[in-house]
């Protein structure tokens, strides 16, 4: 645990966990509310506007790229809505429709524009770019409190911890009219509550998270997380604000035995060379889910 | 006739090409338990949905004591399906009474112990007490109907408006919420249940509204109950039997 740690662990190791923990928060909803594709949803669909932001400004990290995945985010959920309207198909089937599209979208405009030659490729899509973000300014621990060293960290840190803080916050205030318009909408419409507006703020709050962590560890582990610490946490327990946070609790532990695993596991099997973190990381989030699923107090109702 | 509890002024909606409610007018007096009665797809939970603005009606608008929804929402509880909502939820009894409160507790104010008390007394009236801290998953159906009728009489309301709290219910339930019903009533509230077994009508409702799409007959159950009524609600679906 040394001054290489710092240097190459400490900070993907930290996103992950932010990561992580940004996609559990409205996990727990999408959960409830049974829009679990929602995730799957976000995840893929902030592709093309990531390309885009990136041959319009040139950077691969930053708020641009923030800008434009969100753009996407809001770009398919109106896509969803009108297919559902127009095409009178279900809402799960619009949503299907629509990430596949995106994503494909998304990677016709890597090829197309040469995007992919340079910084962003379809691997980074999936997996993200989690060991890559290491902290070259860092000399060790204290390299935590040297300012300078401090200023160095990659951005996608900082903007994860914004996202968590915010997210936390949110839910925090309108905890008890989430619940309401989660639990029984028609219920809640009738109390005055404005359900449809709470229903976006859920898909808005999916989409901000999503857009956060997929530039840092890819959409395979942003939709994992967005279910699997959730859906594991809802076999542990019937009450609604201890499964919240089991489902950080879990997602925080999924990153870091995923990340360890990824860089330690292979060699301990006597290979050679690590395995992609992020990949991992969505790993142990099914396996403990599974083990939930088998094992959880919780399984059934009552 | 006095200020009505619900009027409903020529009430519509259509899902695509299909007329499920079709210019309903009618009102619903206070301090009388009136049963919305008709048969499968009469549109009886979408006039009330309609009425609530739950669904959006095509035409038409629903007064509440003379007054649009929005000023008077404190004086309206609404008991939707169980069927809808899913018992799976991870909550407990108390904490779905407590939701009737709303309107008192806001954003964050804190549930303080009197409004603890309060939901507990308003699950004490449907004798459901001891299953406080259960989640609502491992309830009976009929346990679970007297939860959601306990929410709604924590609003403390004037109109209660009930879509078929008796289905599927038991014995016990069904007693438990007919004196629940019955006692608002005498406090002088006004009772709407969209209700599908014709021979309890006359013995718990003092009104029927016969409804199948459009409106067949409202008013007291002497006048209105009657063979020749029901058929027309009914067509050829009445079992012969039913008929008073």
């Amino acid at each position: 645990m040394g001054a290489d740690f710092v240097v190459l662990s400490l900070v993907p190791m930290a996103i992950a966990v932010l990561a992580a923990m940004a996609c559990a928060l409205p996990g727990n909803f999408l959960l409830l509310r049974r829009q679990a594709m929602m995730g799957d949803m976000m995840a893929h669909s902030v592709l093309p506007g990531l390309i885009l932001a990136f041959l319009l400004t040139g950077q691969v990290a930053g708020w641009a790229m923030f800008a434009g995945a969100g753009a996407a985010a809001l770009v398919s959920a109106l896509m969803v809505e009108a297919i559902v309207r127009l095409g009178r198909v279900d809402p799960g089937a619009a949503m299907g429709m629509t990430f596949t599209t995106m994503f494909a979208a998304g990677v016709l405009l890597l090829e197309l524009t040469g995007a992919s030659g340079v910084h962003i490729d379809v691997e980074h899509a999936l997996y993200g770019n989690l060991e890559s973000l290491i902290w070259l300014d860092a000399s060790g621990w204290a390299s935590v409190i040297d300012p300078a060293a401090l200023r160095g960290l990659p951005p996608e840190l900082g903007q994860l911890a914004l996202v968590v803080a915010l997210l936390a916050l949110l839910m925090r205030v309108f905890w008890r009219v989430l619940v309401m318009a989660s639990f029984d909408a028609g219920h809640a419409a009738v109390m005055g509550l404005p359900v449809a507006l709470i229903s976006l703020g859920v898909v808005a709050a999916t989409a901000m998270a999503s857009v956060a962590a997929f530039t840092a560890v890819g959409s395979i582990l942003t939709i994992a997380m967005l279910i699997c610490p959730p859906a594991a946490a809802r076999l542990l327990t019937n009450r609604l604000g201890v499964q919240v946070w089991l489902s950080l609790l879990l997602a925080a532990l999924s990153a870091i035995l995923g990340y360890v695993l990824a860089g330690y596991g292979p060699f301990w099997l006597g290979m050679s060379a690590s395995v992609s973190a992020a990949g991992m990381i969505a790993v142990v989030s099914g396996v403990m889910l599974g083990l939930a699923a088998l094992f959880g107090p919780h399984r059934k109702a009552g | 006739m006095t200020q009505a509890a619900l009027a409903f002024d020529a009430i519509s909606v259509r899902y695509g090409a299909v007329t499920a409610v079709d210019a309903v007018t009618a009102q619903i007096p206070s301090g009388a338990m009136t049963a919305i009665v008709g048969p499968n797809g009469a549109g009886k939970s979408t006039l009330l949905k309609a009425a609530l603005g739950v669904v959006a009606p095509q035409s038409g608008q629903a007064l509440f004591f003379g007054q649009a929804l929005d000023a008077v929402r404190e004086k309206v509880a609404y008991m939707p399906q169980r069927a809808s909502v899913d018992w799976d939820f991870p909550i407990r009894v108390i904490d779905v009474v407590l939701m009737g409160m709303q309107r008192q507790l806001g954003l964050l104010r804190p549930v303080r112990a009197a409004d603890r008390a309060f939901a507990m007394d308003c699950l004490a009236r449907v004798a459901m007490t001891d299953f406080a801290k259960r989640q609502i998953g491992a309830l009976s159906g009929g346990q679970q109907q007297r939860v959601f009728l306990a929410r709604a009489l924590a609003q403390r309301a004037a109109l209660y408006l009930l879509d078929e709290p008796f289905a599927g219910v038991d014995a016990k339930t069904e007693a438990a919420i007919v004196t629940v019903l019955q006692a608002l009533r005498d406090e002088g509230a006004a009772v709407v249940a969209v209700h599908h077994d014709l021979a309890t009508v006359p013995e718990w409702f003092d009104r029927v509204l016969l409804l199948n799409r459009k409106l067949i007959a409202a008013g007291p159950v002497a006048e209105t109950f009657t063979p020749d009524l029901l058929r027309q609600t009914y067509g050829g679906q009445l079992p012969p039997q039913k008929v008073a």
